[in-house]
């Protein structure tokens, strides 16, 4: 690996969460876009962070108790 | 901008403004009604995580439902409800926590070191189809993510919940927490590398990776 692709790469890593969240400015998702197309260590950690947000919107939920079920059924009426 | 601009739910209502409540609001209850009973089991989850406490996570979510009735005539589009009543239910802890002198906002400055899963268990060398970080990640247990979660400072907590399980973006958590944008995004950073330890110590500990422990203020 080349010394430019390797600063390249800490660059992404530095970079690659708030790319994964849309939060960056067009300029360097570009440039960051372009990397991950060629490289595949990137490209591998871009993926697996990727999988870990999908697990982390996809938790289950919680049964809720029936006291709560109970609660908001009387504040529902009373509305 | 005004990072202390308040949502549109914690406006007063204008002048005249009134919860729904006569006849011609009988379909309003109906959508209401439908919607909250769609939506309680997440709620309810997701007040817990908020809380980690069961009594609170109730009180948090019948706070919400009673606070999203009487705003409800402020809600432009219905598409929206769902974002809509979750942001409530944000901005109702964030606003108990400072009550109750727990402030998320704290700040949590500490060096902490990064820590990533995958740089623990990459193989860049092996063939495709073998991919242990992500093997991982699938292994792990809804139990196994929460335990992790709950063990985050409140803190860290009030940004990875907003971001990472409800789809909040930085701008939205910083005007939920009253804090600058570029306060959200440094103590994410922090918060998702101690989640990643934390998840990491929870995988070693159900023995689904073999390795060292992850240490708190180790840079590993
Ligand atoms: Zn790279």
């Amino acid at each position: 690996m080349t010394e430019p692709d390797r600063i390249r790469c800490e660059e992404v890593v530095a970079h690659l969460l708030e790319f994964l969240d849309g939060e960056i400015d067009i300029g360097r998702r570009e440039r960051i876009e372009q990397h991950l197309a060629e490289c595949r260590g990137c490209y591998s950690r871009a993926e697996f962070e990727r999988v870990l947000r999908q697990r982390l919107r996809t938790l289950d939920d919680a049964s809720p108790p029936d006291s709560l079920r109970r609660r908001l059924k009387s504040l529902l009426d009373a509305f | 901008m005004d990072q202390r601009a308040t949502t549109s739910w914690q406006r007063a209502p204008p002048a005249g403004g009134r919860p729904p409540c006569s006849a011609e609001d009988a379909v309003l209850r109906t959508f209401f009604c439908a919607a909250v009973e769609a939506l309680t089991d997440r709620l309810y989850g997701t007040a817990l995580r908020f809380t980690r406490n069961p009594a609170a996570a109730e009180d948090l979510v019948a706070e919400t439902v009673a606070k999203a009735w009487m705003h409800l005539p402020q809600l432009e589009d219905r598409v929206c409800f769902e974002k809509w009543i979750f942001r409530i239910l944000a901005n109702t802890f964030f606003s108990q926590c400072r009550h109750a002198r727990e402030d998320p906002v704290d700040p949590c400055d500490g060096d902490d070191a990064g820590f990533s899963i995958f740089d623990r268990l990459h193989q860049p060398f092996l063939l495709w189809w073998g991919n242990p970080e992500q093997e991982l990640i699938h292994k792990l247990l809804c139990e196994d993510i929460d335990h992790a979660l709950a063990a985050l400072p409140d803190c860290y907590r009030a940004v990875v919940i907003p971001v990472d399980l409800l789809g909040y973006s930085y701008a939205e958590v910083a005007e939920m927490l009253a804090v600058p944008v570029g306060t959200v995004r440094s103590r994410l950073n922090r918060a998702r590398a101690q989640l990643q330890r934390a998840l990491w110590n929870q995988a070693l500990a159900a023995g689904l990776v073999h390795g060292t422990p992850a240490k708190e203020d180790a840079h590993d």
